[in-house]
């Protein structure tokens, strides 16, 4: 990028923020890192990870059919990515296959979705530089407006998340046990379905539809091997996600390499720090255990 | 059609790859592993540009990359079958790391090229094969179609009773490695020819309608074949004659249209089957 780095941190701060587009890239970045992050951790908890990342990918036929049709981008990002989260709902139900007809059903959504995606961009010529940009995603052209739509989808998300928080976590937890306690399962499957595919389509305006895994399974991953208890390792993933968002704009802001690099680079040494150090504390727990019992 | 080269080419290859497609994906669906094929396709794409920015032939990259990264998924997971979070965080960094290599790549070797590498990588080029690169692709799918044929009747075991497998003395643990290795080798040679994103649909399409439409094994694991090799014939029938089609997307349409097909007819005879039992 553009600027030259002093390890005047502040100061560094302050000049980058002097540029409105990093500003909104920020704005975006933060906003984005909140909903994802509690999004994610249901995902996470749910082993819902494939249907995750299809959702993203349909993100791309969304935006190519959008930019080839002269829609607004955004639209299609999340028109899409909704349609999906529905069909995907729908499609396994009462299948004798259970999990593996199911994740036949996603593949193949997934892989038409991504050749859809190809033909709107074979459609729409000249669009060869738009197609990595929306892969990959880029920080830099997010305007104002953006950040408002992307707030208050934001916020309509998390109302709706904060609202089947409940007994959304009881029917991930034990399914039937919360079948029998008549908690409506299969409605709040989909109701977080389609909410997975809100946070997917603001974060792949970001990252880009391949890497939006990269902010959605690995913060809350990274928390759910520290932390046992439902509520602290759900903060704990938010917080994490903001710093990932945070360092990853502040180190690619002075390097030659795409944001999409640097964001799963900093969330995967999280994750891999977190397996580090819980591997040596079991380790030290066990070594004590055994000093007590010797001595 | 068949006067074109090209045309010979890409009929070559795209069926050889159907062939190990519906063979793997068959298992894949049984084993429910459907997202470590997803996986390790996407680390295709890391490892054909790591090649491609390190100036080596991509092939190389390709194969070595895949096949290493389906062996460490192996090792994280329960017998050698890798847990959906470490999947999916895996993944997440291969692919930043295929960014990165990308960025090297446009920036330092080609120059003028932006991104018209990744592109080819993901979504295939199947008319720019040579002759030498589909023979090339049909005999590695050759070996590995008989490499998994060769291990098919144990890991069908393995697959649908690991437990009881595991007790009848069948190596569940080392058939889990080496499958993942044949399935990291049908993503690299695959991601040749219909892209690094759009082998997945050849993996999952297929098998998906194979085992809608019979439970017996040995008969669904021949149909999935016989489905992905249709659809790359048909779809490459369709993007010859409608030209402005990428026959990525006509192959991954015809897939897909089998699949929806197997599954109304899987529902309308399941009706039938109802009404004949109600009165």
């Amino acid at each position: 990028m553009t600027g030259t780095f002093t390890w005047n941190l502040i100061g560094d701060l302050q000049d980058m923020w002097s540029l409105p587009f990093m500003l909104n890239a920020f704005r975006a970045g933060t906003v984005v890192a909140l909903l994802a992050a509690p999004a994610g951790w249901f995902m996470v908890l749910r082993r819902q990870s494939f249907a995750g990342h299809t959702l993203a990918l349909v993100g791309f036929p969304g935006a190519a059919a959008a930019v080839w049709l002269g829609l607004g981008v955004a639209t299609g990002y999340v028109s899409f990515c909704v349609i999906a989260a529905l069909v995907i709902a729908a499609l396994p139900a009462g299948t004798r296959g259970g999990y593996s007809e199911q994740s036949a059903v996603i593949g193949t959504v997934q892989a038409f979705a991504l050749a859809s995606g190809m033909l709107f961009v074979a459609l729409y010529k000249g669009f060869l530089n738009g197609t990595n940009a929306l892969l990959f995603g880029s920080f830099l052209g997010i305007t104002a407006g953006q950040v408002t739509t992307l707030a208050v989808l934001a916020a309509v998300a998390l109302a709706v998340l904060a609202a089947v928080g409940r007994p959304l976590l009881f029917a991930s937890i034990d399914a039937d046990v919360a079948q029998a306690h008549g908690v409506p399962v299969r409605a709040l499957g989909t109701v977080f379905l389609v909410l997975l595919g809100v946070a997917v389509a603001e974060v792949g305006q970001i990252t880009g539809v391949l890497l939006v895994f990269a902010l959605l399974v690995l913060p809350p991953a990274t928390a759910q091997v520290l932390v046992a208890r439902p509520v602290a390792s759900l903060a704990l993933s938010v917080v994490l996600a903001l710093v990932t968002v945070w360092v990853a704009l502040f180190v690619a802001y002075y390097s030659p390499y795409p944001i999409g690099f640097w964001l799963t680079t900093v969330a995967f040494g999280l994750y891999a720090l977190a397996q580090a150090a819980t591997a040596v504390r079991g380790r030290l727990a066990v070594r004590g255990r055994l000093a007590v019992a010797g001595g | 059609m068949f006067a074109h080269p090209f045309m010979q080419h890409a009929f070559v290859a795209g069926t050889a790859v159907a062939l190990t497609a519906g063979l793997v994906g068959y298992f894949l669906v049984l084993r429910a592993q459907v997202f470590t094929a997803d996986a390790l396709s996407h680390v295709a794409f890391t490892g054909a540009l790591a090649a491609l920015a390190a100036g080596v032939d991509a092939r190389v990259g390709l194969f070595a990359v895949t096949v290493l990264v389906a062996l460490g998924m192996g090792t994280l997971g329960r017998r050698a079958r890798p847990d959906d979070v470490v999947i999916g965080g895996v993944f997440a960094w291969v692919l930043g790391l295929g960014v990165f290599f990308l960025t090297l790549y446009t920036t330092t070797r080609s120059g003028t090229g932006n991104g018209a590498a990744s592109v080819s990588v993901l979504f295939g080029s199947i008319f720019g094969l040579s002759a030498g690169r589909a023979v090339l692709t049909a005999g590695v799918a050759a070996v590995i179609c008989v490499l998994l044929l060769a291990i098919a009747r144990p890991l069908l075991f393995a697959s649908l009773d690991e437990n009881v497998a595991a007790a009848r003395g069948v190596p569940v643990r080392l058939l889990g490695y080496g499958f993942l290795v044949l399935v990291g080798a049908t993503a690299a040679q695959s991601s040749q020819v219909v892209g690094a994103l759009l082998i997945l649909g050849l993996l999952a399409a297929p098998a998906g309608a194979a085992t809608r439409i019979t439970a017996r094994p040995w008969l669904g694991l021949a149909l999935s074949a016989g489905i992905a090799v249709g659809s790359v014939w048909i779809g490459l029938t369709v993007s010859y004659l409608v030209p402005r089609t990428p026959p990525s997307f006509a192959i991954l349409a015809t897939a897909t249209l089998t699949y929806l097909a197997a599954i109304a007819a899987g529902r309308l005879r399941g009706t039938a089957a109802l009404g004949w039992q109600a009165p």
